[in-house]
């Protein structure tokens, strides 16, 4: 019994001798990310989440009816399959969603979907909940953007 | 005991893993060191570094592999339906299969050759040749689909295609089998001086790729076996082997063995397309399909062309010569420098080796010993630069390295010999398991080979792999050339006859790959752009489906009003937007294949539904999490019934709010 324990000790010290260059970078992010969720999930408002990706700030001014038009028909075509403003489908229905979500995240979730869910606290939950990932729709962020003033006009009722 | 036991295996165990972990000392294991192991290991998740684009011969088909792995990663369906695809099956694609004869569907796939500029690959397209019901198909190397097919008229056995020229001017459609010109009831064995054997050079538009037929030169009745371009200071001609110069039409591997040497035909289409594009040449009534795919509307479509441009050589003086050349040559191999043209008299021991500013100096000096049909036949001794002597049995085909070597296959000797240009001498030779046909070098039909490796293409196998009853794979073998020596690398296996090989680095390949088709940019004439817009349309006894798919549901996925009788179209969109996610479908009773969708893109198959009841349809990818509830029904009612047409998704009709 001891002598196994000895051979055991001597495999694991081998193996990890061998061939570690790689392994220190791989568990070296996910082990930062946690920490991270641990803070914003007792601490942080919805609103205050800003979400992983390429928008970082964004400063809302008033509806601009032309993208919303623009928005509406992108919707139709790359997102309605999936979503629906007024009921649940695949994903959560999208009414009031600009009440729940900040700007920044709605976009960072549109162009950004597979690290969002592997990483944003709030959008893990959704695929917890949903269990299809949010698809990558390939949408520049012009068209995000004009997608998100769409959102801004369907309000909670 | 069992203690002690336990210890030892533990001990065993141990020592085992130390001995593999970090041993850099090979040690040799029979023929093959473990650094041979390590030359064609790709690591999981690391990419090779060539494509192989490997012809599949009877399956009409062209293979991509990496090299140095040997990992197949597509079979790209050309002249042959594929379920797996739904090439010819589907509406889309079964007018890229149509022919003067109808649609034909299937073919032998021959010679895989990739598009060049100044010489050099591209990597813009590869053009492949159908031999029996000859066509030249073009394969887009964006999607890695065959996106045109050219019928070719007055041709039979389209053997000796579809080598590009270097700035991928024409590629080249040479008939094998000569036939009547043109085409009617005689007897066979008037064919001496009666048929014909029709070379074609077809057009590449330089902007879009778009083939054209620009003229046919109606050459005597021999058998055009191969061909290559030349290039550098030979570009401007095209050179043929030939083969039956005795015209014989019954038992050739007697009849057609008769003369001692044979031709490789020299064309200077240059000088022919001068005559051409000046008038020359005469408009003959034809007939054959030319047939194109576009990325736009996601289909082709099928025109039958009316009329051919024929030349005939004695028109054009100083166009066409013939170089006397031993034993039935077959190969037809231009180095790099295009000052050398390599003929293998395949029932000799010797290659035989032409000069290119010899030919020039000797038409200059009008060097003829005669003339066939009006067209002149230079002297041997005027033309020949050398002889690689007694180098093996049943030489093939040669290939090049770009550092001054050559690579001939013997496919009676079953083996791969290297030879040194210029001096004619063998350097090395390596065995091949067995009878190698063709043999590949990435680039070596250009100025620029990338001499890293040679793939020998075999017809036999026999004992090389696990049995599988008495059809056994046939394969390729890879050899490293940087060496004075070839060095044995890997055996693979091979979808069909792997007839001949076009190899590319593949960085050249790779970042042009395209990676999904827009949905907004979709002209398919039954596209549906958002659930919103499906529907169901019914005409007469034809009834259109706009169907959409996306993770993990059809829309819409409950469908009635459909009657026995019906001809039902399944017009099927894949909404997804995102990198390697296809949705197939397949409808229970549809006597075609089902359908493989890629992102942004439509197809269509037709279904006739013959019983009453509820029929489920599916998606037969495997897509996503939620794939197996991905499925929809269709009511069938009665012939005559008042069901009325109704299409719904998850009970309501589709929209997008
Ligand atoms: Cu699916």
């Amino acid at each position: 019994m001891k002598f196994k324990v000895v051979v055991l000790a001597v495999v694991v010290i081998f193996v990890t001798s061998c061939g570690n260059e790689k392994k220190e970078e791989k568990s070296s992010a996910p082990v930062e990310v946690k920490k991270e969720v641990v803070k914003k999930e007792a601490t942080t408002n919805p609103m205050d989440d800003k979400g992983i990706g390429p928008i970082t700030s964004l400063t809302l001014a008033d509806i601009d009816e032309t993208m919303v038009a623009e928005g509406k028909e992108l919707f139709k075509m790359k997102c309605s399959a999936c979503h629906k403003i007024s009921k649940r489908v695949v994903g959560p229905a999208l009414a009031g969603i600009t009440e729940r979500r900040s700007p920044e995240w709605i976009m960072n979730m549109i162009l950004n979907p597979e690290e969002m869910v592997a990483k944003n606290p709030i959008a893990k939950k959704l695929l917890a909940e949903y269990l299809a990932p949010m698809a990558n729709q390939n949408l520049t962020e012009k068209e995000a953007r004009v997608i998100l003033e769409y959102f801004r006009t369907k309000k909670a009722k | 005991m069992k203690t002690i036991f336990k210890s030892l295996l533990a001990i065993t165990v141990v020592s085992l893993v130390l001995s593999s972990c970090g041993n850099g000392s090979s040690s040799k294991k029979g023929a093959l060191s473990s650094s041979v192991a390590e030359k064609v290991y790709v690591a999981p998740g690391e990419h090779d570094e060539f494509y192989a684009f490997v012809s599949g011969g009877f399956s009409g088909q062209l293979a991509v592999y990496g090299l140095p792995s040997g990992r197949l990663f597509k079979v790209i369906p050309v002249f042959s339906v594929d379920a797996e695809k739904a090439y010819g099956f589907n509406e889309e694609t079964k007018p890229m299969l149509n022919t003067s004869h109808g649609f034909i569907p299937w073919d032998d796939s021959h010679h895989p050759d990739i598009s060049q500029t100044n010489g050099e690959l591209d990597g813009r397209y590869v053009f492949i040749n159908g031999n029996n019901t000859p066509r030249i198909a073009k394969i887009d190397l964006t999607t890695f689909e065959t996106t045109e097919i050219i019928e070719i008229p007055n041709s039979a056995g389209n053997h000796s295609s579809s080598f590009v020229t270097e700035n991928t001017e024409y590629v080249v459609a040479g008939t094998r089998f000569s036939i009547p010109f043109p085409q009617r009831d005689m007897p066979i064995d008037e064919y001496k001086g009666n048929f014909k054997g029709a070379l074609t050079f077809i057009s590449v538009d330089p902007k879009d790729g778009a083939m054209d037929i620009k003229f046919q030169i109606m050459m005597p009745g021999f058998n055009y076996d191969l061909s290559h371009p030349g290039r550098g200071k030979s570009h401007g001609w095209f050179f043929f082997t030939t083969y039956n110069t005795e015209e014989a039409n019954s038992l050739l591997e007697v009849n057609a063995s008769q003369n001692d040497k044979d031709f490789i035909a020299a064309i200077n289409w240059k000088k022919i397309e001068e005559y051409v594009n000046n008038g020359g040449g005469k408009k003959v009534p034809s007939r054959y399909a030319h047939n194109v795919y576009s990325d736009e509307t996601h289909s082709a479509t099928s025109t039958i062309k009316k009329e051919v441009l024929i030349v005939n050589p004695s028109d054009v003086p100083g166009a066409v010569y013939f170089l006397p050349t031993p034993k039935s040559p077959h190969g037809c191999d231009v180095d790099p420098t295009g000052e050398y043209i390599v003929g293998n008299g395949k029932l000799s021991a010797d290659l035989t080796i032409h000069s290119f500013s010899k030919m020039i100096k000797a038409i200059e000096d009008k060097k003829f010993t005669g003339e066939a049909y009006g067209i002149p036949i230079l002297d041997f001794d005027a033309v020949h630069a050398g002889t690689v002597k007694q180098s093996g049995l049943g030489p093939l085909h040669t290939e090049f390295d770009g550092k001054g070597n050559a690579y001939t296959t013997f496919f009676i000797s079953s083996e791969v010999v290297k030879w040194k240009i210029g001096t004619w001498e063998v350097i090395d030779r390596k065995p091949t398991y067995y009878s190698v046909g063709h043999l590949m070098i990435p680039g070596g039909n250009s100025r620029k080979p990338y001499g890293k490796y040679v793939l020998a293409m075999n017809k036999i196998t026999k004992d090389r792999y696990l049995p599988t009853g008495p059809e056994v794979t046939q394969s390729a073998q890879l050899y490293d050339i940087t060496g004075d020596k070839m060095e044995l690398l890997l055996d693979f296996p091979t979808i069909g006859e792997p007839h001949y090989a076009a190899g590319i680095p593949a960085d050249i390949v790779a970042k042009n790959s395209k990676k999904i088709y827009k949905l907004e940019e979709s002209k398919h004439e039954f596209v549906t752009k958002s659930e919103a817009d499906s529907k169901v349309v019914r005409d007469g006894n034809e009834v259109h489906i706009y169907m959409t798919m996306i993770r993990s549901h059809f829309a819409p996925d409950n469908i009635e009003g459909i009657q026995v009788g019906d001809k039902v179209y399944f017009h099927v969109t894949n909404l997804e937007q995102d990198y390697d996610v296809p949705h197939g479908i397949s409808m229970i009773g549809a006597q075609t294949s089902e359908l493989l969708i890629m992102p942004g893109q439509t197809e269509t198959f037709v279904w006739y539904p013959k019983q009453v009841g509820v029929w489920p349809f599916y998606c037969t990818d495997f897509c996503s999490a939620l794939h197996q509830e991905m499925q929809g029904y269709v009511r069938v009612s009665p012939k005559g019934s008042k069901v009325p047409i109704k299409f719904t998704l998850d009970g309501d009709a589709v929209d997008a709010e």
